[in-house]
């Protein structure tokens, strides 16, 4: 197997649209700045070749900043005090670059910008070596890797246990008393679990207390109870892991946070080569960690695929994939009994477009294909689903959308709560005639995130 | 063990304690009917579904200007100020230009930037115009859905709006009856500017039982398409009980140089000014009115002066700014609007004289009068007396070429200190003479030693308005340091006229990229229009 990073991957002569680049801006106000930076007016020395952008933007200060990027990766580095990566400098050289020659000419890069590129792509190739090397060589100690799984299986178990106690505390004396005010001791419950090493546990605790402080009495009642009873099933599934079939049990394992890292995942699982459609990539920021989703769709093989990213303390996750466009590239599947959550392996080409959009479903189908997903992870919030034709119908005050076939005889409600302006554009794409639609279908609703113009357009 | 969901949530709600069932159990049991139920889910009855929306057959954006809307509306929502002005344009100063030139192409709006579109002609009223052309009839569509952009079914340009309008009789009369104070007045401008007769008629059928600020209002509306035939109905609002109504209706008759009120205006001025041949040289005599008659008044002349000024010098004022100007040249025996305004004036009547020539002038848009009355531009400022000429204001009746011309020989004169608001009515982008010239002032500014920011406001208007053509010229111009950085000696003057005219220039580079982009219309990366089939009707 070859090396698993794109750097063997050949970006040059291939200049980004300015929407790739954007994708990459940690928040709007990024956007913005590196807009407003995308002219030649501050840039000096400026330059593109095989794969790297560099130049110098003047600053406030006497000295320029000196910014430079790896395309591959893409990574980024530059001279000014910004937390930010990409800052709005490497944000602005990229718009410029991807202009075209005309504002960043190719050219031999500076020293400093040769040495930055240099030692990147040193330890990438160490990196890589490392990994290409890995499937052979193994952890360095396999029995210690063994003693510290059973060791982590253990504080799972435990803090599980800990878990079904203080459920069964909350049904003793009734979800009437789970209010609010006891937002707190679920927060703490949530903690522990993350010292439990549980974040799975962890992050169903919090939905818990998000699920606690908000909504109608009656719906809050009804949603409470369902998360108990849904944490009460996993807690249960991995305090019984041995007796689960094992397609079962690799799913409550990765439902409970226990999950290969990429690099050992593509070393042993069966990798699934296809063009993959990009098919939406959606960032969603806790506080402390921003998580980015990314959908694929393979065009031989039908599946779909999910691969996630984290990026800490407000910077952008690594990962970013061109939406509407294909990759060729090999994934590995997590071990599930509903295989979705995948990472990416090789790539062998760059991101090209793809001639048509995907085949889809009508509301009963896409509801139905979640159902049938459900029978192997009952866990499962939503199923990735593609809608051939259907009519937006905006609710009233901000609810209620609908999301109606074309024949106009049924309708799959929107999902509550997501970003109004995206089913606007989707309004507006639609025209009122039936429109592709890329999604998530699941017991709250439908959450689109692409539409067909029919050319894909993010939403 | 429970039957029924709602019996497990009535046990949950209160507590096992209180049933004869373990926490354990109970939530097995719920777990098992929450998947069952997610896993059988059926879809929902739909709601009507909306009328499809119009096709659109102008050619869409190429695709560079698309993405330049897309990151102007991006920039826009993203709110002004952030990373400060240094460095790069602002981009929410370039939309409106930019949507100018987007319709000059006949381009529609990509459909999915039609909701910040309307957005941001939500937020900023210049932008309406604009917005909504290029949004087309989808717009108004659209903003029939959501009550945010109810504004763009008034605002709309008459073209796009006519189709809503015509079928919906009946829904102006009921706006007009039982509206709001702003949804009648923009029906009434939304009406007028696509039919000026109904929307008088329509006036005219509640105008008794309206309230006289309300009346005011209303009657500001007829402005736009003015014409004779709006006469009868505002000889009758001369009558109005509200003062302000009868000036302001006033003022709309004199505008009418034909009517019966700019008539008895034109006769009572002619009485007031006479030529006077008796000395050497023909002189302009003034004889001011000792009285403001009822019919004076009735005509809308104000009887009351402000503080500190003349009674005869105000009612004379307001006869000769009323009168059509057409009368004086018969009246002072002379050719034309320049020898009458070169003509000496006796006793010091020429600043009331001529103040009221220059309001009716603008009133009247008389190009004719207005170039008299400006004088050369290089001339020097009137010594006393200069504040009633007002000559932003008198440009404006000037053809565009000229107006820049005039513009352009007062900079040579008289530098960039004043020129602030007569480049304010020059057209985008300014003709090549004017922008040579605020280019050759701003250097020389530079050369006295000035510093960039006493012109910021110039500077800013220059981004916007000079032709981008025209920054070769400036960068041939301004000597810049070797490069950013390198200003080792940069943070005096020159530092800031170099960081200054970069900024100007590369504002105009974007600005000639942005038109670029619009141009390129027939690439062979033009996306074709969206082809789908028109659905049949909507009835399930």
């Amino acid at each position: 197997m070859g090396p698993s990073t794109v750097g063997d991957m050949n970006p040059q002569g291939e200049r980004w649209t300015a929407e790739r680049v954007l994708e990459l801006a940690p928040d709007a106000a990024s956007r913005t700045a590196g807009a407003k930076l995308a002219t030649p007016g501050p840039w000096s020395g400026a330059g593109a070749r095989r794969g790297a952008v560099w130049g110098e933007c003047a600053g406030s200060g006497g000295w320029p900043y000196r910014t430079v990027v790896d395309l591959a990766g893409p990574g980024f580095h530059c001279s000014c005090p910004s937390r930010k990566s990409p800052c709005k400098h490497a944000l602005g050289l990229l718009l410029s670059w991807s202009e075209g020659p005309g504002a960043v000419p190719e050219g031999a890069p500076p020293d400093w910008a040769a040495q930055w590129l240099g030692k990147r792509r040193e330890q990438e190739a160490a990196g890589s070596g490392a990994a290409a090397s890995g499937p052979s060589r193994g952890p360095a100690d396999p029995e210690a890797a063994r003693r510290r799984a059973i060791r982590r299986a253990r504080r799972i178990a435990a803090g599980a246990s800990e878990l079904e106690r203080r459920l069964a505390d909350l049904l003793r004396s009734g979800l009437a008393s789970a209010d609010a005010a006891s937002y707190g001791r679920w927060e703490e419950t949530a903690a522990r679990m993350v010292d439990a090493q549980a974040p799975g546990l962890a992050a169903r605790v919090r939905e818990l207390a998000s699920v606690a402080g908000s909504g109608s009495p009656a719906r809050r009642t009804t949603r409470l109870l369902e998360e108990c009873a849904l944490l009460h099933t996993l807690n249960q599934g991995f305090l019984r892991l041995a007796e689960l079939p094992e397609p079962l049990a690799a799913t409550v394992r990765t439902r409970v946070g226990i999950t290969p890292d990429a690099a050992s995942l593509l070393a042993s699982a069966p990798l699934v080569r296809d063009r993959w459609l990009v098919l939406a990539q959606r960032d969603a920021d806790d506080g402390r960690l921003v998580t980015r989703r990314v959908w694929l769709r393979g065009r031989e093989t039908g599946r779909m695929a999910l691969l996630l990213s984290y990026g800490a303390a407000g910077r952008v996750p690594e990962l970013s994939l061109p939406v509407g466009l294909a990759l060729d590239a090999e994934l590995a599947f997590h071990p599930s009994a509903r295989p979705l959550r995948a990472a990416l392996g090789t790539r062998h080409a760059a991101p090209a477009p793809v001639p048509g959009p995907p085949p889809g479903g009508d509301a009963e189908e896409a509801l139905r294909a979640y159902g049938e997903a459900l029978r192997d992870d009952p866990w499962l919030e939503g199923w990735p689903v593609v809608l051939s034709g259907v009519v937006p119908v905006p609710g009233r005050d901000g609810g209620d959308w609908q999301l109606a076939d074309a024949d106009g005889r049924s309708a799959l409600p929107v999902a509550p709560g997501g970003d109004e302006s995206a089913l606007w554009r989707l309004t507006a794409i639609s025209g009122g005639r039936p429109v592709r639609v890329f999604g998530e279908c699941g017991h709250r609703g439908f959450t689109p995130l692409l539409a067909w113009a029919p050319e894909p357009v993010a939403l | 063990m429970s039957t029924t969901w709602d019996d497990l949530v009535t046990t949950a709600l209160l507590g096992t304690d209180r049933r004869p069932v373990s926490p354990g159990a109970l939530l097995d049991e719920a777990a098992l009917r929450t998947v069952q139920r997610r896993a059988a889910l059926l879809p929902a009855a739909p709601r009507p579904l909306p009328e499809a929306a119009p096709e659109d057959v102008r050619p869409p954006l190429p695709e560079a200007a698309r993405r330049r809307l897309a990151l102007l509306l991006a920039e826009r929502a993203a709110g002004p100020g952030g990373s400060g002005r240094r460095g790069g344009p602002d981009l929410t100063e370039l939309l409106p230009q930019w949507l100018a030139a987007a319709n000059d192409h006949g381009y529609r709006a990509p459909a999915d930037l039609l909701p910040g579109l309307l957005d941001a002609a939500r937020a900023r009223s210049d932008l309406r115009p604009g917005a909504l052309a290029l949004g087309g009839p989808k717009a108004l569509w659209l903003a029939r859905l959501n009550p945010q952009w109810r504004y763009a079914l008034r605002d709309a340009p008459a073209s796009s709006a006519a189709p809503a309008a015509t079928d919906a009789g009946e829904d102006v009369e009921q706006v007009w009856q039982e509206g709001l104070f702003a949804e009648r007045v923009a029906l009434l401008t939304s009406l007028r500017r696509r039919d000026p007769a109904a929307a008088r008629e329509l006036l005219a059928t509640t105008w008794d039982r309206e309230r006289a600020e309300d009346r005011l209002m209303f009657l500001d509306s007829l402005r736009d398409g003015l014409s004779p035939a709006d006469e009868p109905f505002l000889e009758g609002a001369l009558t109005d009980r509200g003062r302000t109504v009868r000036a302001a209706a006033a003022e709309l008759l004199s505008a009418l140089p034909a009517s019966a009120l700019a008539g008895r205006m034109a006769e009572r001025a002619r009485a007031c000014v006479a030529l006077d041949r008796t000395g050497g040289r023909p002189t302009v005599v003034v004889e001011a009115p000792h009285e403001c008659d009822a019919g004076m008044r009735r005509d809308g002349v104000v009887a009351k002066p402000p503080a500190g000024r003349g009674e005869r010098s105000w009612w004379l004022g307001q006869l000769v700014e009323a009168a059509p100007l057409g009368i004086w040249c018969e009246r002072l025996g002379v050719a034309g609007a320049a020898e009458a305004v070169a003509l000496p004036v006796a006793d010091g009547w020429r600043p009331d004289l001529h103040a009221a020539w220059c309001r009716a002038a603008v009133r009247q848009e008389d190009a004719e009068w207005s170039r008299a009355l400006l004088g050369p531009a290089a001339s020097p400022p009137e010594p006393t007396g200069a504040s009633w000429l007002d000559p932003a204001k008198l440009l404006s009746a000037l053809p565009p070429a000229e107006r820049a011309g005039w513009v352009a020989e007062f900079i040579a004169a008289h530098g960039l200190s004043e020129a602030f608001r007569l480049l304010g009515v020059c057209t985008v982008p300014w003709a090549k003479p004017l922008g040579r010239a605020v280019v050759d002032a701003l250097d020389t500014a530079r050369e006295a030693g000035g510093y960039p920011w006493s012109f910021s406001g110039v500077m800013g208007m220059a981004e916007r308005c000079l032709d981008p053509d025209q920054a070769d010229l400036l960068e041939a111009l301004t000597v810049l340091p070797a490069g950013p950085g390198h200003d080792g000696a940069g943070h005096g003057a020159a530092g800031y006229w170099a960081e200054a005219y970069q900024r100007l220039i590369g504002t105009l580079r974007l600005r000639a990229t942005m038109r670029r982009e619009l141009a390129d219309g027939s690439g062979p990366n033009a996306k074709g229009g969206r082809r789908q089939r028109e659905r049949g009707p909507q009835t399930a």
